[in-house]
């Protein structure tokens, strides 16, 4: 389709006639784009013309130099470039990143790690061009990203078993025995991080009998430096194969995709556990400073019954926020206030309910995953913003809302009791 | 009424954040504290490293009568001295529990030393406790500290070694003449140097370079729209013309995805 070539009646008549104002932007596209050194298109001014045979300069007026100017391609239809793809056919190392994964997506620092892992894989094929590695992520329990490609995943170990669910620090230290045993691999890097990423690499480090590297900031094959004594010395020192790495120690890969092979391990034994999780402990929703919450639901000036709000809130189990209006109007505390005026939120799932989504409100959570937006009008800020928008009355929603979660509650309350009487059995 | 257990708390000497100065370590006091809850006075303190350091004193003010030191001396591993102490008091075993902090306020603080014990003890680890809910002859339920405020209830068996958290409850004033009455044991299990660390390279921390955002926007349209635009989403689901029923089912289901409903 693309290779049709078309003639443009109308880029033939301008070309003809020198007085046409797109005269020599015509004549002169023929010639291509020239870049500057930053990417920038440049217009030489100065290039129109040539040199005559005597030596002085003319100007083609006529055009009887011009030939293909009035023929063009049709224009690819697809604009949007897809990224070059990453392969590799076939491993001769592997780094392995364990993910973090927090609610089943990468974290931005999991994708600093994962840039970390390609420099490394780009450093030790350097050195000996013919071996190629591949970056390999390791990641237990369910997967909710798509991207995974495309943050530079080449080789996938997924475990999703029951074993791996909530807190199973022995069974994922067991699985990661498992890959050492198979695998090799030249790294271990590991996010040194409050979810889980530090506690299972010290763990592993104690078990394999090998010396981690903590809160290293920067690496490359041979050296790293990393942070000690709370923050306030730089230890530089040979790099290990264990490694836990902060935050934005390398660039995210933004470039290319890569293919993300899911990997096979062999089937392993699972250690007994001496760790018996007993579920999370319900705590106070409202004692959560509102910067750390997880789960918000926030309230804007289209909420006119507050007792419901407030019962839904406790309902839900969610922080309550506010946004600026509801706040000046009194109905909710100054230190609940969302926005640029108020607190910048980190919450996984924010719900507003009847904010219209200013700006100022926007940018206080600029980092939340998924917004919810309850309103009546489909047409506000906040509902383009939205990964999900309901367009309804706040009162009738929250309504029908809290009483699904009265349900919800009720039926695991009941299941829980059943499964206590059959135990007892 | 008082958990029939043996409880040992592993201090170490802090760094205080804007001076630089030695005192009580943060978490490490938390760790007194919590093992004081325990058992109060019959806690036992124990430090590897220099018998003669003040600090050790703000520990014992906070109620102790007396502490124990392992002598070592700078630069030296503390892992198989404390392997050795807790080998030979192989008769607390089955009641024992062994608290720490997280990481240390000095030297390399990876945080290693609890993994280290546990592995070479042969015991369950039990990372960022935040209490300790419930103690009897053969299990202990622990609160875990997870991050944004969340805990998580988890039950391990006796022995075990858990690293205490800044979540958990703040050490108490600690009173400097009942720290200086305090008894001073020492108990020598040899020492051993960490060779690793004589080929690091240590200095004060470089402020770490910040990440700037780069705008990758090839024209100046793209550039222009980037600085303006308003955060958007990737056009997400619209419901306009359900019930209000199914539209709340619809936001419930989603909750459930994400777990924030339990
Ligand atoms: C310097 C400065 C700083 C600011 N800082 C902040 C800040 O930090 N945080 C902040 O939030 N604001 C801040 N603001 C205010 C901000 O500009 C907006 O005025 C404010 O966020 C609007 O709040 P709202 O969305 O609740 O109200 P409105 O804009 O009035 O929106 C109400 C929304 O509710 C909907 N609605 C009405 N009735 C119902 C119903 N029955 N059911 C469902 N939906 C309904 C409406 O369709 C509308 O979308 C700041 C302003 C300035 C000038």
């Amino acid at each position: 389709m693309s290779d049709i070539i078309r003639r443009d009646p109308r880029a033939e008549w301008i070309v003809r006639n020198r007085l046409h104002p797109l005269h020599l932007s015509l004549v002169k596209s023929q010639q291509g784009d020239v870049r500057g050194p930053s990417g920038l298109l440049r217009k030489n001014v100065r290039d129109v013309g040539f040199i005559g045979p005597n030596g002085i300069k003319r100007i083609d007026r006529a055009n009887l130099l011009t030939v293909d100017t009035t023929t063009r391609r049709s224009a690819s239809k697809d604009t949007q470039t897809a990224r070059p793809l990453h392969v590799v056919e076939q491993a001769d190392f592997y780094i392995m990143v364990v993910a973090d994964m927090v609610g089943g997506r990468l974290t931005a620092h999991d994708k600093d790690l994962l840039g970390q892992a390609h420099r490394l894989v780009v450093q030790y094929s350097d050195v000996n061009s013919q071996c190629c590695g591949a970056v390999a992520l390791v990641c237990f329990g369910q997967i909710k990203d798509d991207q995974l490609g495309l943050s530079g995943v080449d080789r996938l170990f997924h475990l999703e078993d029951t074993v791996y669910d909530g807190f199973s620090p022995e069974a994922r230290l067991g699985a990661l025995q498992q890959i050492e045993s198979q695998y090799q691999p030249l790294h271990w890097l590991f996010p040194d991080s409050v979810h889980g990423g530090a506690d299972l690499a010290c763990r592993f480090s104690a078990r394999i009998g090998e010396r981690l590297a903590a809160h290293v900031w920067q690496l490359d094959r041979e050296q790293c430096l990393s942070r000690g004594a709370s923050g306030s010395m730089d230890i530089k020192r040979a790099t290990p194969r264990i490694v836990t790495l902060l935050e934005e120690c390398a660039d995210p890969i933004e470039d290319t995709q890569h293919q993300a092979l899911p990997m096979v391990l062999e089937p392993m034994a699972v250690p007994s556990a001496r760790l018996k999780e007993k579920g999370q402990m319900a705590v106070d929703a409202s004692a959560v400073p509102l910067a750390e919450a997880e789960f918000i639901l926030s309230a804007g000036n289209g909420i006119h019954n507050w007792a419901q709000f407030h019962a839904t809130a406790t309902a839900l189990g969610a922080t309550e926020g506010a946004s600026r209006v509801a706040v000046d109007e009194g109905f909710m505390p100054r230190a609940r206030q969302v926005g640029a005026s108020g607190t910048w939120v980190t919450a996984r799932v924010y719900v507003a309910v009847g904010i219209s989504g200013a700006i100022q409100h926007m940018q206080g959570i600029g980092q939340c995953d998924k917004v919810i937006a309850i309103n009546t009008d489909a047409g506000c800020d906040m509902v383009k913003r939205a990964d999900l928008a309901v367009i309804a009355d706040s009162d009738a929603l929250l309504m029908a809302l809290a009483s699904l979660v009265e349900q919800h509650q009720l039926a695991k309350h009941a299941e829980q009791i059943h499964g206590e009487n059959s135990n007892a059995a | 009424m008082q958990p029939n257990v043996n409880v040992v708390s592993l201090v170490s000497i802090g760094r205080h954040p804007q001076s630089g100065r030695a005192r009580r370590a943060e978490q490490d006091g938390r760790a007194v504290e919590l093992g004081l809850k325990l058992v109060q006075d019959k806690l036992t303190l124990l430090h590897a490293g220099n018998a003669h350091e003040t600090v050790l004193r703000q520990y014992a003010g906070m109620g102790l009568d007396g502490f124990t030191v392992l002598p070592q001396g700078e630069g030296d591993d503390a892992v198989p001295v404390l392997v050795a102490y807790f080998k030979a008091n192989r008769q607390h075993h089955s009641r024992q529990i062994v608290l720490t902090g997280v990481n240390a306020e000095s030297g390399e603080s990876s945080g290693m030393l609890p993994y280290l014990l546990a592995e070479q003890l042969g015991w369950p680890i039990v990372p960022r406790i935040a209490d300790i809910v419930r103690v009897d002859e053969f299990e202990a339920e622990v609160l875990l500290a997870l991050p944004r405020g969340q805990r998580r209830v988890v039950t391990v068996s006796l022995p075990f070694i858990a690293s205490v958290d800044s979540a958990a409850q703040e050490p108490r004033q600690s009173a400097f003449a009942r720290g200086l009455r305090a008894t001073l044991t020492t108990l020598d299990y040899g020492s051993r140097v960490d060779d690793a660390v004589s080929h690091w390279q240590v200095a004060p921390a470089k402020p770490k370079p910040k990440r700037l955002k780069v705008v990758k926007a090839k024209t100046a349209a793209d550039r222009m729209k980037a600085a303006t635009a308003k955060p958007v989403g990737g056009g997400g689901k619209v419901l306009r013309n359900e019930s209000v029923e199914e539209q709340a089912q619809a936001i419930f289901d989603l909750l459930l995805e994400e777990k924030v409903i339990r």
